[in-house]
């Protein structure tokens, strides 16, 4: 299948320096940028992504993690993989960095309303969803049950450990979390995150689930959500992440299949993914 | 129907099981409850019983020399704990210990393996079904082992 895309508009590719106001560290190689946008705002929808640029290194794709109700600052969280993100991890208040974006298509959070909404993460994961979790609190009247089930490596790698404490203690979302491995200090579950599935009040038929983790961790779920708990594939969104580049589709450095993963998606539905992510190679 | 059995019959487990057969195994079961920290069994114990939990959780640990007591599943409500009840040499491979006050079906397990061994059509059935539990849980380990997770950078 061709992909149409839509005249390239040429200010999407220069970057524009956005001031750090705050790094707050998050975990021993994971920490969070609030940038201040030049305009006084930046608004997004959830689940988009930016190009950001560390002047003279490189540009590295980002999720936003921050609420979108708030968009006068951009808030992004990075695990340090690279080059660019070994630099930003560098980065200090007062600082620099360039933005562009932005990009991709978001969680649909609006075609969820009215039913059941279940949010699945697994280690750093969490990040591009925690915009989905605000959305959903800030306009909770609009679905029914609320789940955010999180799996992550060790109790010490629980990605915004105060926020999922907070989530956990409010009636409003059935907050579940489950680590890999733990000493007996921790007091919580431990194994896969798809072990958490059946413990949630959900009612398939009108669940909407976001997912988003390691590409394994978002294949797994999926098929535990579709074969086991009856929820419909198109009913199903992951969110990918490949070699993003230009961030509107021309390159063609993140082609997934007959998609590219900055224009089509990142955020995609399982039904239209899911011959994909058992492929070799793509 | 005794009201145990009725309990049973509603559990995902014993889903589609005849009568005669649930009949066998409520027979061998019982109700129980813990505190929490409890430990229902020790790792090396003889393996005399197993367990669906109905209300709490349950941590599965082992004792690795020098660095504690290492958690290696949590059980929870509906869930099946213990199997080596099933296999020689009858003896527990993991320990479990009470995360929160818990409750539990208990079902003794050298009752069970004699009423097996009279009927081979009520083995069948238990172990059909602790083999569904026993490959989910192989998966399930087979993932945590990938420590999907981890930074490979």
């Amino acid at each position: 299948m061709a992909t149409v895309l839509e005249p390239i508009e040429t200010n999407t590719m220069t970057p524009v320096p956005f001031r750090v106001a705050r790094v707050r560290r998050e975990l021993s190689d994971t920490f969070t940028l609030e940038l201040e946008p030049p305009e006084g705002s930046f608004p997004f929808l959830p689940g988009q992504f930016t190009m950001l640029y560390v002047f003279g290194v490189g540009e590295v794709p980002i999720s936003i993690s921050g609420d979108p109700a708030e968009p006068e600052v951009l808030i992004q969280t990075i695990r340090k993989v690279g080059a660019v993100t070994r630099a930003l991890n560098g980065i200090r208040p007062g600082d620099y960095v360039g933005v562009r974006g932005p990009f991709g298509k978001s969680w649909p959070v609006e075609d969820a309303e009215g039913g059941d909404l279940m949010i699945v993460g697994g280690g750093i994961g969490l990040a591009p969803l925690r915009p989905a979790i605000y959305h959903a609190l800030a306009n909770r009247n609009k679905y029914h049950n609320v789940v955010l089930l999180y799996g992550t490596r060790s109790p010490r790698d629980l990605l915004f450990g105060a926020q999922l404490q907070h989530w956990s203690a409010r009636l409003d979302i059935e907050t579940l979390i489950t680590v890999d491995t733990a000493d007996r200090s921790w007091q919580g579950s431990v194994g896969v995150v798809t072990r958490l599935i059946r413990r949630a009040a959900f009612d398939p038929d009108s669940t909407m689930a976001f997912v988003c983790g390691p590409e394994i961790m978002m294949r797994v779920t999926a098929e535990t959500l579709t074969r086991t708990s009856g929820i419909a594939p198109d009913r199903i969104h992951l969110t990918m992440e490949r070699n993003m580049k230009c961030g509107i589709g021309a390159c063609g450095h993140c082609q997934f299949g007959p998609h590219f993963v900055c224009y089509n998606g990142p955020v995609f539905r399982y039904s239209d993914i899911e011959q994909l992510l058992t492929l070799k190679e793509v | 129907m005794t009201e145990l059995k009725q309990v049973l019959a509603g559990m995902s487990f014993f889903e589609g099981m005849p009568e005669e057969h649930l009949d066998a195994v409520a027979s061998c079961a019982s109700e129980v409850a813990f505190d929490a920290g409890a430990m229902i069994f020790e790792e090396d114990g003889v393996a005399d019983a197993w367990y669906i939990i109905t209300e709490g959780a349950v941590a599965l640990e082992l004792e690795v020399p020098g660095r504690g007591h290492h958690v290696i599943q949590t059980v929870h409500d509906g869930e099946v704990t213990g199997w080596s009840w099933l296999f020689p040499p009858y003896r527990w491979v993991f320990g479990a210990q009470t995360l929160d006050p818990t409750r539990a079906i208990r079902f003794d397990a050298e009752a069970l393996r004699v009423k097996q061994e009279a009927d081979c059509t009520l083995g069948f059935e238990l172990y059909s079904r602790f083999a569904n539990v026993l490959a989910g849980r192989l998966q399930a380990t087979r993932l945590q082992l990938l420590d999907v997770y981890g930074n490979r950078a």
